[in-house]
């Protein structure tokens, strides 16, 4: 095979037949995937979950994973926060002219990997090239489709006064790794995005006991922008524990020098659970056995009060409002 | 007297009213993160000056900025918080749209970094902050002496906070001096001002530094005499830094300068002085100082002096939100409008 993609490969003709049996069909191999039009899979009985993502993550590669990664963990995160276990995918590339193809091919192996232990079936693709400059190396977009478990129901709108609200591990790592992926800004860090596929967890969670309220993985935005999603969606306020809340201590350095908040920033492989306080502390045990969940914490409770706010208890025992979710991160000038 | 904890000094105070005034952008953003204001007795006045290095200058400025951007078609490196500050009729984040190339950098030596690395462009940083920030401008502007790069450019508007203490006096009981930029200064500037009758005293940004400073204040007030103390001792000293000093002396000299909302401040900016002077973007492009003119429902003024809080403000909250910002002190982080706009519960 060549070295690079070029538009002959999003043509449909012979070079996209090798592209995709000597590249996609390595590592996406299974019955489902045919050269027919459409995969015909078995409905799943019960109700089914869908959801779609789009990632342009920029660089493609960082510390802790790559694009290709990352666009199989946000969908099937997004089908396992429904209580949906994730069955199939699909996935859409759009190339740019140039790209290197050992770089593909090292981006298609992680979505594979990340696949197989998700426990879904990559049933269609698609690929197109586009020219040079027109997209930004390699832009992936995949659809899943999940069953959901017998007897869940999880929405934004579920939270109650007197929840437990509990992060399955610390937060801001994606954000925070990217950020310096993209621009050292002159430190040097040891931080790796947190991205995980969270079947796994929300399984363990859900086998322990369905009376849970809502389930969110934070993406964009980071857990803070959950919490104020759900505040809003549910009608309820937050008062969350300044000092409960996880952050690595060399993300918590970063954002010290940038300026930024932790619970603002990025994750790609932690879940907000709101659950009745009487389930917190058996699921905290549950989540601190599992492979993605070790540092899982209690960070807050869900009040009838102050709706719509998220207040956090500082570190002194005072009280102070965590700013609302919104513009861009810039960093602090003195 | 027994040993109390800063806190308990703080919650128990029953003296006379006092005003404390912190001038420093970072100790606005603390104070309100750690819900300081929370624990005052109700008697002490907490209030936010003049200490955002973005917020103090002049809106004149960004106008300044904008024809180099657009007319100059310069390369414009700033800090973030400058982006969005508005000038007379657009800010720096909107002249993109127009064309202008406005990169936002950490640091003034990315700045002269890049300026080496494209030497077919003239490339000018925004160069605004108090002593903390002034050193490693003076370092970008030495390092393009050093390596001949010809196309690097600072526009000046730093500034320094002594003379701001002395026409500030009578503001407020007592200063929180601003811990950073007394890492530079050293604490001899403080002895000064006490034989001027001026309090104060040196506060860290943990929490526990800011309430032992407070507390500080609270047991020193009633006294009656003026004072000053070093509560941040971990990391000012009192010669402060020589070789910053030094630095800032060899590369530039001080200026009367105007800061928004007080007017000019005698000796109180710097610019580049004469054998640094190539590299003044208001020389190298001939622009003269431009006082430009702030929206004239802007209040900024009269709440970088203390005088207003930003509730006080008829458009606060309402008009100017820190997504459409009508004034520098709600858009930059460390403005007091965007302070009490996202925290105050």
């Amino acid at each position: 095979m060549e070295e690079y993609i070029t538009l002959a490969h999003g043509a449909g003709g012979r070079q996209t037949s090798e592209l995709i049996s000597g590249l996609f069909k390595k590592y996406f191999d299974n019955p489902y995937l045919t050269a027919d039009d459409a995969a015909v899979l078995p409905a799943p009985a019960g109700k089914i979950a869908m959801t779609t993502d789009g990632f342009i993550v920029s660089p493609s590669d960082f510390p802790g994973g790559n694009i290709g990664k990352l666009s199989i963990c946000g969908t099937v995160n997004d089908l396992s926060c429904m209580g949906a276990k994730p069955l199939y995918l699909t996935c859409s590339f759009v190339i740019e002219e140039g790209f290197p193809i050992a770089k593909l091919d090292k981006i298609a192996e992680a979505m594979a990997k990340t696949a197989a232990e998700a426990g879904v079936c990559m049933v269609a693709g698609d690929t197109k090239v586009a020219g040079k400059g027109q997209v930004d190396g390699v832009f992936i977009t995949t659809t899943g489709v999940g069953q959901v478990l017998d007897g869940v129901s999880l929405s934004g709108a579920s939270a109650r006064p007197g929840d437990a609200v509990i992060v399955t591990g610390d937060v801001g790592r994606h954000g925070c790794a990217i950020l310096l992926s993209r621009d050292s800004y002159g430190i040097e860090a040891d931080v790796k995005s947190d991205c995980a596929p969270l079947w796994g967890t929300v399984k363990s969670m859900l086998d322990t006991t369905a009376d849970i309220h809502v389930l969110r993985d934070a993406t964009r935005g980071g857990v803070g922008t959950v919490l104020y999603e759900i505040a809003e969606q549910s009608g309820v306020g937050i008062r969350l524990e300044q000092t409960a809340v996880p952050v690595d201590p060399a993300v918590a350095g970063v954002c010290g020098m940038l300026g930024l908040e932790p619970l603002y920033l990025a994750c790609e492989g932690r879940l907000v659970v709101f659950t009745p306080e009487k389930n917190a502390e058996k699921l905290l045990e549950v989540l601190k056995r599992g492979k993605y969940s070790a540092g899982a914490a209690r960070i807050g409770t869900v009040t009838e009060e102050m709706a719509g706010r998220v207040v956090v208890r500082t570190s002194i025992g005072a009280e102070t409002l965590l700013p609302p979710p919104g513009g861009e991160l810039l960093p602090r000038i003195c | 007297m027994e040993n109390k904890t800063a806190a308990e000094i703080v919650r128990s105070y029953s003296g006379a009213p006092l005003r404390i005034m912190e001038v420093c952008g970072t100790h606005t953003h603390a104070i309100f993160q750690y819900g300081i204001r929370k624990l005052l007795p109700p008697q002490i006045n907490l209030i936010s000056g003049p200490g955002c290095p973005v917020c103090v200058t002049e809106t004149g400025f960004i106008d300044e900025a904008l024809i180099l951007a657009l007319e100059k078609h310069a390369v414009i490196c700033t800090f973030g918080d400058l982006v969005r500050v508005p000038g007379t009729k657009m800010n720096l984040a909107g002249s993109r749209a127009q064309g202008a190339e406005v990169r936002i950098v950490y640091s003034p030596l990315d700045a002269c970094d890049y300026a080496a690395e494209h030497p077919d462009k003239e490339v000018v940083f925004l160069s605004v902050g108090f002593e903390t920030t002034t050193p490693a401008s003076c370092m970008a502007v030495r390092r393009a002496k050093e390596q001949g790069v010809k196309n690097f450019s600072l526009l000046t508007a730093n500034k320094t906070m002594d003379n701001a203490y002395r026409v500030l006096k009578g503001s407020a009981d007592a200063f929180l001096y601003p811990g950073h930029v007394s890492t530079i200064t050293g604490t001899g500037i403080y002895d000064q001002l006490k034989d001027e009758g001026i309090s104060g005293v040196v506060c860290g940004f943990t929490p526990d530094e800011i309430l032992t400073a407070l507390a500080v204040v609270l047991v020193k007030c009633p006294e009656g005499k003026p004072f000053a103390v070093n509560a941040y001792p971990r990391v000012v000293t009192a010669e402060g830094s020589p070789i910053a000093r030094r630095m800032i002396a060899e590369i530039m000299e001080p200026c009367d300068d105007v800061w928004r909302g007080i007017g000019v401040i005698p000796g109180s900016g710097l610019q580049l002085n004469e054998a640094y002077r190539e590299f003044d973007a208001r020389v190298r492009f001939g622009i003269p100082k431009t006082p430009g003119r702030p929206n004239p429902a802007c209040h900024c003024g009269e709440v970088l002096m203390g005088k207003i809080r930003p509730k006080d403000c008829p458009v606060f909250g309402k008009v100017c939100t820190p997504d459409h910002p009508i004034g520098a002190c709600m858009v930059s982080s460390e403005g007091t409008c965007s302070a009490y706009y996202k925290y105050e519960l």
